[in-house]
């Protein structure tokens, strides 16, 4: 009997001490898979939105993912819908679709094409129209918006400003 | 403490401290084989042998591939195509194996599936063997990464974004698992540590249980007969070998096995020298880009199957019946509710229920290959629901198969 108890105390010390042990090392291997801070600083990119040309489609780049800015043409702008006109982003007086360009399916960059001004994603055949919301399935939402701060003519990505808070509030973007 | 005496030979010494004439006996020359069998039954061998290629060719690659984002294509596409001595005969070997052994693990499972080799007592056969595809879709994928070309890139784009669950939105996840917003240097590392230590270390642990659980089972035969292995082993070894059901596993079985194991090579080879472009897509030879999708991205042949049931659905049903696929051949011995372990062509029902997964398996994949738009769509989400109503469907077709 006071054998079986002391064994019974000792095999209870060495359970808390594994125990212990084995959430310190999945809390360090955890940790260890996450970013790296210098990846997580380098999270931020500025853009001056008065030199892109109107109706055509750049791509920039902003944590390794491409950014789609399109500045609206006058057309665009008149013929907006509700819903289209609820992604709208406005700088310095003009009208832009800016939106990560990433199929929200499972991320393959969808092609845009001018004359019909719609993307289409080349993987599952997803389609967006030029506003950057989705128009055929499997993409469950439209383009994600990154967050984003207006400064005067710029436009910081990875800072959240009011805009891109009533945005996301709003549930326009994740 | 054990007694020891002077050694008579070396094999006596090694004898008294190893007992190596146990452990032969034990392992080959008296672990027994049913007579009843087919060359199918060497595809474990043949699996065996074609991962010690993969290990073999992985190791001399492994001496001039470089895991960083700059450099890791140009190790592969000109260091070790082009300045290593026989360089190129490696990464052939590599990439043509590790095509290879899906299409032997498919014949494996399928033989598996036909001949009821997953019932009675074989339960951990067949569920040991599942977690060996598992790891070995997951090294085809982490290896799939390292050339750092532009599927590489886009499948592990694609496939960790898999992991945010649709609608759960897990984005979080997919960062913590690339260590990045997108692939980059810490996803190339930590695959490439994946791809050469912790999986193939999983894998040879699994091999080791997979062989273990065939211990007290025994192989399989091609009636599904229960064989008295203690009885037969014994008429064996008392010299009635004709008469025997068994034989043993070396060298009666292994010179079969060897035979087979020998053709295979010869096929294997063949493609090595003169195929081996099947295995490798002229897509990953661009460098990775990760502002421009190629215009047609698809995985590696032997995960068409399970790609084309995910693609036809909107994204959670899609990853729901990608989530379905992935886990229901796990379950098959438990979905089989008929006590016959016996060919499916004596199974009745069983037996076009086998048919039907094999083709549509067969068209899921085709599907897959192809650019998803018009008739091929249709196609492939029928095939895809099909897959899915065959599972549902089988307990209820073995549930009244008459015993045999």
């Amino acid at each position: 009997m006071q054998n079986i108890s002391r064994r019974g105390f000792m095999g209870k010390a060495f359970g808390a001490v594994a125990g212990v042990g084995a959430v310190g090392s999945l809390v360090a291997m955890k940790k260890t898979w996450d970013p790296l801070p210098s990846v997580k600083a380098a999270g931020f990119t500025t853009l001056d939105m008065t030199k892109y040309p109107e109706g055509e489609l750049i791509t920039e780049k902003w944590r390794g993912k491409p950014i789609f800015v399109l500045k609206k043409t006058a057309e665009m702008v008149a013929s907006q819908t509700a819903t289209q006109k609820a992604r709208d982003i406005v700088v310095g007086g003009s009208h832009f679709m800016l939106c990560i360009g990433l199929c929200t399916h499972l991320g393959c960059i969808p092609g845009y094409n001018p004359a019909e001004k719609a993307f289409l994603c080349a993987c599952h055949g997803g389609q967006f129209d030029w506003s950057g919301q989705v128009t055929k399935v499997p993409p469950p939402r439209g383009f994600d918006i990154p967050p984003f701060k207006i400064e005067g003519n710029n436009m910081i990505l990875g800072e959240v400003g009011p805009e891109y808070q009533a945005m996301k509030d709003s549930g326009i973007t994740l | 403490m054990a007694h020891f005496t002077k050694a008579t030979s070396v094999k006596d010494w090694l004898n008294q401290r190893l007992a190596i004439e146990k452990v032969e006996k034990v392992m080959a020359s008296e672990y027994w084989i049913p007579k009843n069998i087919n060359f199918l039954w060497a595809m474990g061998m043949v699996l065996a042998i074609t991962f010690a290629l993969l290990l073999v060719s992985g190791i001399f690659l492994l001496m001039y591939y470089q895991p960083h984002v700059d450099h890791a294509f140009y190790s592969v596409n000109f260091t070790i195509m082009r300045d290593v001595g026989y360089g190129w005969l490696w990464r052939h070997v590599h990439g043509v194996a590790a095509s290879v052994v899906f299409l032997v693990i498919y014949i494996h499972m399928f033989t598996g599936i036909y001949y009821g080799s997953y019932k009675k007592g074989r339960e951990m056969i067949w569920i040991s063997g599942m977690l060996l595809f598992v790891t070995f879709s997951a090294e085809a994928f982490s290896g799939y990464m390292l050339p750092w070309g532009q599927m590489s890139y886009w499948a592990g784009m694609v496939i960790t974004n898999i992991f945010s669950l649709g609608g759960l939105h897990m984005d979080g996840l997919v960062e913590w698992i690339r260590g990045d917003y997108v692939p980059a240097q810490a996803f190339l590392t930590r695959f490439f540590m994946l791809h050469v230590l912790l999986l193939p270390l999983a894998i040879m642990g699994l091999i080791g249980l997979h062989f273990a659980t065939l211990r007290i089972p025994h192989v399989n035969n091609q009636d599904g007969e229960e064989i008295d292995f203690e009885k037969e082993s014994k008429k064996y070894l008392a010299g009635d070998k004709a008469g025997s059901k068994v034989m043993r596993f070396a060298n009666d079985f292994m010179s079969k096995d060897m035979m087979v194991v020998g053709i295979y090579l010869i096929f294997f080879f063949y493609l090595v020298f003169f195929q081996y472009e099947f295995a490798l897509d002229p897509v990953n030879f661009d460098p990775a880009d990760g502002l421009k999708t190629p215009a047609h991205i698809y995985p590696e042949w032997y995960f068409l199957w399970s790609y084309e049931i995910l693609r036809p659905f909107s994204v959670n049903i899609g990853l729901m019946a990608f989530g379905f696929a992935q886990v229901i051949f796990m379950l098959l011995p438990f979905l089989d509710r008929s006590p016959n372990a016996i060919p499916a062509s004596r199974r009745g029902a069983f037996g076009v229920w086998f048919w039907l997964l094999l083709i549509d398996m067969i068209v899921l994949t085709a599907m897959g290959k192809l650019p998803p738009a018009g008739i091929f769509s249709t196609i492939g989400l029928v095939a895809a629901l099909a897959f899915i109503v065959l599972w549902i469907a089988l307990p209820f077709i073995t549930k009244n198969e008459k015993k045999a």
